[in-house]
């Protein structure tokens, strides 16, 4: 084997030059532990381990590499020479750099103090390498409160159930439910909590900002077994398959709505037809979509399927009416 | 990953893997510099090797590929015995990890720090860094941050090739396209630093046609990012704040105007909840006070509300929401017409 689908010999040579020194200061662990640990397949760790056999500062049989893992248990020996790991490349010294400075703008995390002396003991060891580090930089703050995220916090870590008042503007709704609580987890610019709510009987993902009031009760809040933490790798937006399906056409104003909802289909629209997008969506309810829409103010509009055409007609003619009818002035 | 038992002949990658380990082992065990012959010896992947100028073509390849993996492969001069051929060596105390001692705390946070990119592009590297961080001890994760996950993704296409370019400070050229314009436009920049701001990830960069500083979204650039200079060919300004910069090119917000609207009940729970002062009309409507800065913009919130929220006052700010609900339905095929 010669490493992951596509694994560079160069990239392969980092990954060997990490693992060593891993392995030297950790004689006898598991093989499967290992392999775990250093997230990659026992297959592939054994190919390592294989070719790291093969190579020493000499080919003498005591210059070379000694690696054992014939019991289950992985030995590497006579590997003085890099037992050391190489000092951190630019891309690692900036996931960690700029991680930490994320972290450290993270409203209501208690703990400041450690990520401080965490990054002066990184930015000393990086060196240079910590340098382009000042020109990346990402944001966790959105405005959630620091009570509410510190609170949800605490109720997961000591598993305590919670009481919210939840806003739900797509929906104009104002909710009350109680949650066992999860996971508080940040992505794409939003911080959530994640639960099993009672009302639901499910799990779900709040947002914080808009989590109005947030109760720690006295009950035990450990989630019922089927509680599972939702995949988050392709964003909060789980469409279902009995989703309606909406095309809607959005004219040159109001193409930022393809970059803000998630769309299954964009399809671009020529100048000599008006110019922006036709796009398509999935939705499991279509109250948010008449929001949507009444927001953008002909600049967008809902092509298909009828019944939604005519909601939207309806919601806007009703609202006009509002004004002494559309007719006015 | 087949999981196959038979023996193999090792593949071009296994054999370029071996050549390098082998390369690095004994230009750190050298405890002078060592010359392209000497080397040839020791290596005995290069051994095999038909000629020298073939050994000579493959080292000088590999020597670029260890300095692109930072590897510290220095050139000094070999003293007396060799003429001026130079030599080769890699000093372990450039190559290694100063020694490093994290408290459990910190080792916490190291790895929430590096896990905050596990689903992004840059996710290896993260936690590589950690593996190396880690690689003296045998410290697990403490408990303290249990519970919580922040996580940056980096969806856009042309984000790894943007990242490169800034962390290089490589200037680029690639096709944007603006929302409101159909075309796409080849830009060239100096890319000055990357941001994810609001779960976006925006370059700031110099705009060398426009000769003007510009914010870019990664999401809208829509095509190859191609170099268009040298490594290290521009400075960045030192006054530049990549956060600042994003949030300047947003709109300024206004001063703060004051308006009325009428709620209905059991509605506009956001609305309510921003309000200065909530009055009860009767059993089906509100009254609410609050202030709003961009008047477009909270038009275009009420429109949404529909027939549950009407303006009382300004009344600016009734004719845009007017103005967009007129807008709406005769989109959908109501109306005056």
């Amino acid at each position: 084997m010669a490493g992951f689908t596509g694994e560079t010999a160069t990239a392969r040579l980092g990954r060997l030059l990490t693992m060593v020194p891993w392995l030297v200061n950790r004689q006898g662990i598991d093989l499967q532990q290992a392999a775990d640990d250093l997230g990659v397949s026992t297959e592939q760790l054994e190919a390592d381990l294989r070719l790291l056999f093969l190579c020493g500062y000499g080919q003498m049989p005591d210059e070379l590499i000694e690696a054992d893992w014939e019991e289950g248990r992985v030995f590497v020996g006579n590997a003085d020479t890099i037992a050391r790991p190489l000092r951190l490349g630019v891309d690692e010294a900036v996931t960690l750099i700029v991680g930490l400075r994320a972290l450290r703008e993270v409203p209501g995390l208690g703990e400041r103090d450690a990520v401080d002396r965490a990054l002066a003991k990184l930015e000393a060891a990086a060196g240079a390498a910590a340098d382009p580090a000042n020109r990346v930089r990402a944001d966790l703050t959105d405005g959630a409160s620091a009570q509410v995220l510190a609170d949800a916090r605490r109720a997961v870590a000591t598993r305590r159930r919670v009481h919210l008042r939840y806003l739900v503007p797509a929906r104009d709704e104002a909710t009350e439910r109680d949650v066992d609580p999860m996971r508080v987890v940040g992505i794409d610019g939003r911080w959530y909590l994640e639960g099993w709510c009672h009302r639901a009987e499910d799990t779900r993902l709040f947002r914080i900002d808009r989590i109005q009031e947030l109760e720690v009760l006295e009950e035990d809040g450990t989630p019922p077994s089927q509680a599972r933490e939702r995949d988050l790798s392709e964003g909060t937006f789980r469409p279902a398959p009995d989703d309606l399906v909406v095309t809607l056409r959005l004219l040159p104003g109001a193409v930022w709505v393809a970059d803000y909802y998630p769309v299954e289909t964009v399809e671009r629209v020529a100048a000599a037809d008006g110019g922006g997008l036709l796009v398509r969506l999935r939705t499991p309810d279509t109250a948010w979509l008449r929001r949507l829409v009444l927001r953008l103010g002909g600049q967008g509009r809902v092509v298909e399927p009828e019944v939604v055409v005519d909601e939207v007609r309806a919601a806007a003619d009703a609202a006009l009416a509002g004004y002494g009818g559309h007719g006015g002035t | 990953m087949s999981s196959d038992p038979r023996p193999q002949p090792p593949s071009a990658a296994q054999v370029k893997t071996e050549r390098l380990l082998n390369l690095v082992l004994v230009l750190l065990y050298a405890r002078r510099p060592l010359s392209k012959a000497q080397i040839r010896t020791l290596v005995p992947q290069y051994g095999q090797s038909v000629s020298t100028e073939a050994f000579e073509r493959m080292f000088e390849r590999d020597k670029d590929e260890l300095r692109e993996l930072g590897i510290p492969l220095v050139t000094e001069d070999i003293t007396a015995t060799w003429d001026d051929e130079p030599g080769y060596r890699i000093h372990q105390r450039e190559y290694a990890l100063p020694d490093l001692h994290f408290e459990p705390d910190e080792l916490a946070v190291l790895g929430l720090a590096s896990r905050t990119w596990a689903q992004a592009s840059l996710a290896g590297p993260a936690a590589q860094a950690l593996r190396k961080l880690r690689a003296a001890g045998v410290e697990r994760d403490g408990e303290a941050l249990i519970g919580i996950e922040p996580r940056l993704r980096t969806t856009e296409a042309a984000f790894d090739a943007v990242k490169d370019a800034v962390l290089r400070r490589v200037p680029i050229s690639f096709p944007y396209r603006r929302p409101d314009e159909t075309d796409a436009v080849e830009r060239h920049v100096q890319p000055w630093s990357l941001v994810s701001w609001r779960g976006r990830w925006y370059l700031n960069a110099h705009d060398t046609d426009r000769g003007a500083p510009r914010v870019f979204r990664l999401s809208r650039v829509c095509g190859p990012v191609r170099p268009s200079g040298r490594p290290g060919s521009f400075e960045v300004p030192a006054e530049h704040e990549p956060r600042l910069m994003v949030e300047r090119a947003d709109p300024p917000a206004t001063s703060p105007s004051p308006a009325v609207l009428r709620v209905r009940s059991g509605a506009g729970h956001a609305l309510r909840h921003r309000a200065r002062t909530v009055g009860e009309v009767d059993d089906a409507w509100s009254l609410l006070d609050l202030d709003y800065h961009d008047l477009d913009g909270f038009a275009e919130e009420l429109a949404g509300y529909g027939a549950d929220v009407v303006v009382e006052q300004p009344a600016e700010l009734a004719t845009r929401v007017v103005e967009r609900l007129r807008g709406a339905l005769a989109a959908h095929g109501g109306g005056e017409s």
